[in-house]
């Protein structure tokens, strides 16, 4: 095998584990993998020299971006929330912090997650959304602070329609 | 404590997320021990990395399944192919990961290309195996036909003549598509195999044929003054190819007349 496909088999551990934060389905998470290592197994010839890492991440956040915008035209059925019995099982803390990820916008989401669950930089995460550091931390900022107040149980603010 | 010791918010963030050089860090510690507050922000703060990893971190750990093993996925081109047609939303010819190479960070953004072909490989989809209403306007009155959806679409259309190939216009239907109303043409052949024509506007530059293939359907898509088309139909790909580009010659624009 390739060095190249090396670099790629290495990664899908963590393709699969950021890709599930992402989406919170386990099905939807690792159709995007698959999309994601398909894509970059056909561009192998465009690849001289770089990090694959970042690169497969950049592809998926964009994937998992374009799948968002696309299901935003049809109407979403969202489970109810606050009297689901989960919510104060032993692992509610858990779930409690899913459900705070899942109601940020996508792109403090994917900010959040490549550096806390990933470990990557402020600056591979700037690369991979095509923003500007600052960009990158005032993402941050905000996640944490709705998270917080989530955490707090504050009511999730409602969701801005872009 | 000094001026010079004010420490930013974005420095909290940074301190927590270990991107801050040694000093700085230091400052940062020496501030948090007197500012209870900016402290316990930073302990919730890592109190959620916490519970992030924690939730989330087993799964790297897992082995991943066998549609995700870098042999099946590489398996020539024959395995490539099936592996992006077992995703559930089309890999896409164009597009990919050029973007990155072009300018360094974006994956070419979505165009209207991948919402119209998956779109209409879900009408195509769902329409042709239907045996009793797979129209709303059968294709005996294809002026009709033609005249109500260019209306309807606010631009001259036209249902390619495509006996020559053997495939006759069963008739077509109004849609909701990506963009706002959608005509949706469908053609049946000798043994009953069934191809359909979806278009509506778009704002994509003009392009020439594009290959696309979905769960044993496949599609061509193509942009003429506005409007987008996607030739749908069974994944045989020279026999959709040879469909695709005589609609696509009948309804170009640079080509010959136009009209219904």
């Amino acid at each position: 095998m390739s060095e190249f496909r090396q670099r790629i088999e290495a990664a899908i551990p963590a393709l699969r584990r950021y890709a599930r934060a992402l989406t919170r389905d386990t099905e939807t998470a690792d159709d995007i993998v698959q999309d994601t290592l398909v894509r970059a197994l056909r561009s192998e010839h465009l690849f001289h020299d770089g990090d694959v890492r970042a690169w497969l991440y950049t592809i998926l956040t964009n994937l998992n971006r374009n799948r968002l915008r696309s299901l935003s035209r049809r109407p979403t059925l969202t489970p109810i929330k606050d009297n689901d019995a989960a919510m104060t099982g032993p692992d509610s803390g858990s779930r409690d912090i899913a459900r705070a990820l899942d109601d940020l916008a996508e792109d403090q989401r994917a900010a959040l997650l490549l550096v806390v669950l990933e470990g990557l930089t402020y600056r591979e995460v700037a690369e991979i959304q095509g923003v500007p550091i600052g960009t990158v931390m005032s993402r941050l900022a905000r996640a944490r602070m709705q998270i917080k107040a989530y955490l707090d149980g504050e009511r999730p603010a409602l969701r801005r329609v872009k | 404590m000094t001026d010079r010791d004010q420490i930013s918010e974005d420095e909290l963030h940074a301190y927590v997320d270990g991107e801050l050089p040694a000093d700085r860090r230091v400052a940062v510690e020496d501030w948090l021990a007197t500012h209870a507050e900016d402290a316990a922000r930073v302990a919730a703060w890592r109190a959620q990395a916490e519970l992030i990893r924690k939730h989330y971190g087993g799964i790297a750990g897992e082995a991943p399944p066998k549609r995700l093993q870098i042999e099946r996925l590489t398996r020539g081109r024959r395995g490539m192919m099936a592996a992006a047609v077992a995703a559930v939303f089309v890999a896409f010819i164009a597009g990919g990961a050029a973007g990155w190479f072009a300018r360094g960070a974006q994956v070419a953004s979505s165009s209207d290309l991948d919402r119209f072909t998956a779109d209409a490989l879900e009408a195509y989809r769902l329409y042709v195996v239907e045996v009793r209403h797979p129209v709303e306007v059968p294709g005996d009155q294809r002026p009709h036909l033609v005249e109500w959806l260019s209306k309807r679409l606010g631009s001259p259309l036209r249902a390619p003549e495509l006996d020559r190939m053997g495939l006759k216009l069963v008739g077509g239907r109004l849609l909701p598509g990506p963009t706002g109303p959608t005509a949706f043409f469908m053609y049946e052949g000798p043994s009953g195999e069934r191809f359909t024509l979806y278009c509506g506007r778009t704002g994509d530059q003009q392009t020439a044929l594009r290959y696309t293939t979905g769960n044993q359907n496949a599609a061509y898509y193509w942009v003429d003054q506005n409007l987008a088309y996607v030739l749908s139909g069974p994944a045989e790909r020279d026999k959709l190819r040879d469909i695709a580009q005589a609609a696509y010659d009948q309804i170009d624009s640079r080509g010959s007349q136009r009209g219904g």
